[in-house]
């Protein structure tokens, strides 16, 4: 199917699933309810969920495939960011155009730093993209502030020369994104019993533009070019005595991965109309580096799960405050509550990290293949009980 | 003419002397073998074939071209295959993987961009592959990720990735290195039946003077980064000059 394998397509099948019913699978608890503070079906949080997503499937035809390390990859997101509030400033506030020029020009910025960081493998690639990156940031924290707004970041005024739609809506606000007049903000909102679910346009735009992304990149991995990538990672000696070059293997995959990084980052605008320098910091490269690592690095699914991960924690985890936690454990006497509190507390709310930090010291210790290959495991534990259930005693010796 | 002519070529390392004025002609559809003592320069030889070195001075021209200033898969690409001492091959990829590779870059060049086209559906590519794996015995391993394969299978495999090129010239660096004796007479089984199946050309560098005298139909004898003879077994065996330089030391 769509040029598929079997397995592939019903993989695709499963994202499209999810992403379509996702306002509805991330809220499972009434509103209202105690529970309901785990509820991840907000739009914003939505919206972050596919954005990195794609960010992290980018990143995986990078990482995952050649085995090449990039610490710079958040410098292509925040110049998608910035590419696409220009397209909103200059020219019109259809997100279409944004998207598409963050792409071709976190392209082209990804092809001049690829260019020259893939002179170099291994540790001293990823401080080249690190270096760069941190320039990036550098340039678009103080020195490009006629371009980048600097330390405000860039945001639409009221004055912006806008060459198709006006500069103002008719009760003189700033206009919002929106795809061909359906705005990114609109929300429908459905209520059945005591649940409450939010549809939102700009997040099924970038559900659609993940499950596209997430179909490209299957198409990638299955084809000779993701087979040659496999093979740069796995023998670069063998691969150049094989009669390939290894260097623009590397460089179209650095590229395509810039891409997707613009991507992302021109989608982020494009839910809400501003792009700060902070987007290209070193800490946003590294947890994109997180993301794909505790999903499965160089599986297909794993850096979405990965990125679904992380911002869960980074959004619901870090809700939990001392008052959520005491009235959780009120049920406990006073002396035991404020003990509990008082060991948990430093695990939830700001200290959300350290959970997290955890929790990514145990997938990489006993799950090397990261949340995919965990899963794997419990899908074979499964396999074994049922057929040992079928016919019991077939592991036992024969009498 | 031979089909690699290596003429008057130099390479100095320092105050070492690797090789000083090497002429070397391999002729076509010949098994010719280079030995020599340890540090003759055997290895710097076949890295400056291979491109990995390039010479103060000399030429090497393979089938009308130079090879030198050549990068390793230029070379490649002109029809020269390596096999390497301890095999190289893609480990974490499958038998068969491993296998399409070479045939991709013998029918695509050393780069194209085939991002969207399945690998699944590569039919003349498959049927190429699965040939070779049957020729050298292994298509039953075909799924099998390469690191698990035995030592004498990974040899194999690499050997079955050069062939499937189909190369004008097949370099092996001494292919039995720290190989059992068993292993040893598996290798030399394989290269003869590979020799006889396909007429290929064969250079080979090598320290076992069974494999040599079993393999070779010409010989080069390297002493101190210098050719001292080049002739048949036969000739090379008894050959006074050799033995004094080479032979007398391992008492064959």
């Amino acid at each position: 199917m769509l040029g598929l394998e079997k397995k592939d397509f019903r993989l695709l099948l499963i994202v499209i699933g999810l992403t379509l019913f996702a306002p509805i699978i991330l809220n499972p608890f009434p509103a209202g309810s105690e529970m309901a503070q785990f509820n991840a079906g907000y739009p914003d949080l939505m919206q972050r969920f596919v954005i990195f997503g794609i960010f992290a499937i980018g990143f995986n035809i990078l990482f995952g495939l050649t085995g090449y390390l990039s610490f710079g990859h958040a410098a292509f997101l925040g110049v998608g960011s910035y590419s696409a509030v220009w397209m909103f400033k200059l020219l019109s506030m259809n997100v279409l155009p944004a998207i598409v020029l963050s792409v071709i020009i976190a392209g082209l910025f990804s092809f001049v730093i690829g260019y020259i960081s893939l002179r170099r493998s291994g540790i001293y690639f990823s401080i080249l993209t690190l270096a760069f990156a941190q320039m990036s940031f550098a340039l678009a924290y103080s020195v490009l502030t006629p371009i980048t707004g600097g330390e405000t970041g860039l945001q639409l005024a009221l004055d912006d020369p806008r060459i198709l739609g006006a500069a103002q809506t008719a009760s003189g606000n700033i206009p919002v994104p929106a795809l061909f007049g359906l705005e990114m903000r609109a929300s429908y909102e459905m209520t059945v019993g005591a649940w409450a679910f939010t549809f939102n346009v700009g997040y099924y735009l970038a559900a659609l533009i993940l499950v596209l992304s997430f179909y490209m990149a299957i198409r990638i991995f299955r084809s000779p070019f993701g087979l040659m990538l496999r093979a740069i990672k796995s023998n670069q000696t063998r691969m150049s005595y094989t009669g390939l070059n290894s260097r623009p293997y590397t460089l179209a995959a650095f590229v395509i991965s810039g891409m997707y990084a613009g991507l992302a980052g021109g989608l982020m605008a494009s839910m809400d109309p501003l792009a700060g320098a902070e987007r290209m910091q070193w800490t946003a490269s590294g947890e994109v580096v997180l993301m794909t690592i505790l999903g499965g690095a160089g599986t297909l699914i794993g850096p979405v799960l990965g990125a679904g991960m992380i911002k869960y924690f980074e959004n619901i985890f870090s809700k939990i405050n001392s008052q959520v936690l005491h009235e959780w454990f009120g049920f406990l006497p006073d002396g035991l509550e404020n003990f509990v509190v008082t060991i948990i507390y430093p695990f939830v709310g700001k200290g959300w990290h350290l959970t997290l930090g955890i929790v990514f010291m145990l997938v990489v210790i006993f799950l090397p293949g990261g949340l995919v290959q965990g899963g794997q495991k419990i899908a074979a534990a499964l396999k074994r009980k049922k057929t040992d259930d079928a016919n019991p005693g077939a592991s036992k010796p024969a009498e | 003419m031979g089909i690699l002519e290596v003429k008057g070529i130099n390479k100095r390392f320092g105050g070492l002397q690797a090789l000083g004025d090497v002429n070397l002609s391999v002729e076509e559809n010949t098994v010719h073998a280079i030995i020599g003592p340890n540090g003759a320069g055997k290895s710097t030889l076949l890295n400056v074939l291979v491109g990995k070195l390039i010479p103060d001075s000399g030429s090497v021209m393979f089938d009308g071209q130079s090879v030198l200033g050549r990068k390793p898969h230029e070379i490649n690409q002109m029809g020269i295959s390596r096999v390497f001492q301890t095999p190289e091959i893609f480990t974490d990829l499958t038998v068969f993987e491993n296998v399409m590779i070479p045939c991709f870059a013998k029918r695509d060049g050393a780069f194209r961009m085939h991002a969207v086209e399945s690998i699944f559906a590569e039919k003349g590519i498959r049927a190429q592959a699965e040939e070779m794996l049957a020729d050298v015995n292994m298509l039953e391993k075909r799924d099998m990720v390469t690191s698990s394969l035995s030592r004498g299978d990974k040899r194999r495999l690499e050997m079955a990735m050069c062939l499937v090129q189909d190369p004008k010239l097949l370099l092996l660096d001494e292919p039995t290195a720290g190989m059992a004796r068993a292993d040893t007479e598996n290798t030399i089984a394989l290269l003869k039946e590979i020799r006889a199946k396909r007429g290929i050309t064969m250079a080979i560098i090598e320290h076992d003077m069974n494999v040599v005298f079993s393999l070779a139909e010409r010989i080069t004898v390297l002493a101190q980064g210098t050719p001292l003879v080049e002739d048949t077994p036969e000739n090379i065996k008894g050959h006074p000059k050799v033995r004094e330089a080479y032979l007398g030391e391992a008492q064959v």
